[in-house]
């Protein structure tokens, strides 16, 4: 079973939902990362999401956007983010980590060298935000091999066609984007998520994770009675910016929203 | 036709594709959709042709420049004559039919991304006309480099958001576009200027651009008679030139030529010049697989060009598989020479092109030399350079 199954079935049996924190990964260097994502983990994070940098990160918000400038700008590749996860591996073995990003990168690392380094590193699932299910067959084929889950976004203009396209190619979990945007845009509407929530579960059987819009403990609280995993990123991103050269002050503060998150949604 | 690309999922073989995040699908497979009913229906297509005729002032002339043939003693120079059209460039054939598109998918707000602003003017332009609302985004380096465009817009009612993210320029207005279009899904219609972006931009655009080479083509043999033995246009996205060049693929005579900015020189490294054709490699960006400008690691680099309309770090994905084929043949001419053949042209036959289009004449103009004077050469004058000439007085240090 893989590790992302392991967590989410436990979960399940004790009637609790994930919370899942996303980084830019190199975002005020890769130290920090690292030590942001073991705070994350002491913090209630059940999986941890790694925004693997690019330059042109066209489906986020300023944000999450602007993280990537900065990491990039910092030099950071697909490769060093590889190494953190490796490194991340050697203490902890049970925390997921998903890489999410632009196919951009991995198109020039070389499919089979990603999937086999990410397998190596210690990924456990990788979510590529320009890559449609109808484009994505040979990297589907190449992380299966090595066991990684594919995860997607389903949209709320996502279509029964194409949750049932979805459904045949997604494994691990699938990302419910709650709103009509880019990430950290606007405020979601729980009514309309909760229908969509129950029009996709028609079509795929697999934990549903909710995110873009969630800010808050109450949006957060609201969106862990229907979904199965609440994913939060440009809020803690914004902690990151905002605390960029004091990592002390940044830790703290991406811990203790991390603590609020958690606690509020079980 | 034996030429039939892009197959239905819009590929060029390894190009080309749909490359977008799931929050964008449903509005490009409308779009897809939505295309594939009106490309062959009658009533569209009549007004998109009366459009053309009436409002840009199609047909535009296939003009045989002799003095600057004469001059060069090689072979026979004609200019498609792009920038007589209504706004001065070709880029409004493409508009006009986006926004008959949009009309008809019931759409009520235009956006469009810009570089040099000639794509820019030319969608406010038609949203004007049919009173749709324009939102146009620009990079701030283009909107403090092309300010007469950007007023230009203003005139015609649009909003000019000037982008302040990645390399503040026309890769950025693209992905800022992109984020607007998905956020406003339900009302918007993203008018891409050229052919790059997911299917079926790159097919739909060279599609409205193709009327270039279809005049050309039946000019050149009213005027001449039979097929001319090259084409030359410049590449930035590559709009005009996939336009000029669509209509003779089949024609296996005639040599194609596409030009790309060397800005500094290609030499000097990626960030000095724009030819990812010439000296770029393959990769996703904008909703397809093409060349671009881009590290080892997969970034994009912002690379130059004296043109804003050719630093673009991507390439139509059409031109990608051309270029493998070897169908076509990509060049490139750098900033100074570009300027040289702006001023040629201008002295010599009282046309001022556009500083992109100077690159297509420098290089006709070094093809021209090498061949014998019963060749004959079409060059595509996609634009005029009214815009350029604050540009070209900065650079000879002249102040208005």
């Amino acid at each position: 079973m893989s590790r992302l199954n392991k967590v989410f079935s436990s979960l399940k049996q004790d009637n609790r939902k994930a919370f899942i924190p996303f980084i830019t990964a190199g975002d005020s260097g890769i130290e920090n990362t690292f030590e942001l994502m073991q705070s994350l983990v002491n913090n209630g994070a059940n999986i941890i999401e790694l925004g693997v940098p690019f330059s042109d990160p066209m489906a986020d918000g300023p944000v999450i956007a602007k993280s990537h400038e900065r990491a990039v700008a910092d030099g950071i590749s697909l490769r060093d983010v590889l190494g953190l996860v490796r490194r991340f591996r050697k203490s902890n073995t049970y925390t997921p980590i998903v890489l999410m990003g632009y196919l951009n990168p991995i198109e020039v690392f070389g499919y089979e060298d990603f999937a086999n380094q990410a397998s190596q590193a210690g990924v456990d699932g990788v979510l590529v935000v320009d890559m449609p299910p109808e484009e994505a067959h040979d990297l589907k084929h190449l992380l299966n091999i090595v066991g990684i889950d594919f995860i997607f976004l389903v949209a709320p203009t996502t279509t029964d066609y194409r949750l049932k396209l979805l459904s045949k190619i997604a494994s691990g979990f699938v990302y419910f984007v709650s709103l009509k945007g880019v990430t950290g845009a606007g405020n979601l509407e729980i009514n309309s998520v909760n229908e969509h929530l129950e029009r996709i579960r028609k079509y795929i059987d697999l934990p549903l994770g909710v995110g873009f819009g969630i800010k808050d403990t109450d949006t957060a609280k609201a969106v862990s009675k229907t979904a199965d995993a609440v994913i939060v990123g440009s809020s803690i991103v914004s902690f990151i910016e905002k605390h960029a050269k004091h990592k002390d002050k940044m830790i703290n503060a991406v811990s203790k929203f991390a603590k609020e998150i958690s606690s509020s949604i079980n | 036709m034996s030429y039939s690309l892009p197959d239905d999922k819009g590929h060029f073989e390894q190009y080309g594709g749909v490359f977008i995040a799931e929050t964008l699908m449903t509005a490009v497979t409308e779009l897809q959709q939505a295309y594939e009913k009106y490309k062959d229906d009658e009533e569209f297509n009549a007004e998109f042709e009366h459009d053309l005729k009436h409002y840009v002032g199609r047909t535009t002339p296939l003009y045989h420049a002799q003095n600057l043939s004469n001059k060069l003693g090689g072979a026979q120079i004609h200019l498609k004559r792009e920038d007589l059209n209504h706004t001065g460039a070709h880029k409004v054939n493409n508009t006009i039919g986006q926004a008959l598109l949009a009309q008809r998918m019931g759409k009520t707000r235009i956006i469009a991304e810009t570089g040099a602003g000639q794509h820019g003017v030319a969608t406010a332009t038609v949203a004007a006309r049919l009173g749709l609302e324009c939102v146009v985004y620009m990079g701030e380096v283009d909107v403090a480099r092309q300010s007469l465009n950007v007023f230009r817009m203003k005139l015609l009612g649009a909003k000019v958001v000037p982008v302040s993210s990645g390399s503040r320029t026309l890769k950025d207005a693209l992905n800022e576009a992109m984020r607007d279009w998905v956020t406003n899904i339900d009302d918007t219609f993203y008018i891409i200027g050229t052919v790059a972006g997911p299917h079926p931009y790159p097919m739909m655009v060279r599609d409205f651009q193709s009327i270039i080479g279809k005049e050309a083509k039946e000019q050149f043999d009213k005027q001449v008679g039979g097929l001319p033995d090259a084409l030359v246009a410049c590449v930035g996205g590559g709009s005009n030139a996939i336009g000029l060049f669509y209509n003779f693929i089949d024609d296996k005579s005639v040599s194609i030529f596409g030009v790309e900015a060397a800005g500094y020189g290609i030499e000097k490294g990626p960030t000095a010049h724009a030819a990812p054709l010439c000296a770029g490699s393959v990769g996703v960006l904008h909703g397809n697989r093409t060349y671009l400008m881009e590290d080892e690691n997969g970034q994009i680099i912002e690379g130059h060009s004296v043109s804003a309309g050719l630093d673009y770090p991507g390439v139509g994905p059409e031109h990608a598989y051309l270029k493998d084929t070897g169908r076509a043949k990509y060049v490139s001419i750098t900033d100074d020479e570009a300027i040289e053949a702006f001023h040629l042209l201008t002295k010599i036959e009282g046309i001022l092109p556009a500083l992109e289009s100077a690159h297509a004449v420098a290089y006709g103009v070094k093809l021209a030399k090498k061949l014998p004077k019963d060749k004959h050469i079409i060059i595509n004058l996609s634009g005029r350079g009214d815009k350029d000439i604050h540009t070209i007085a900065e650079i000879e240090g002249i102040k208005f």
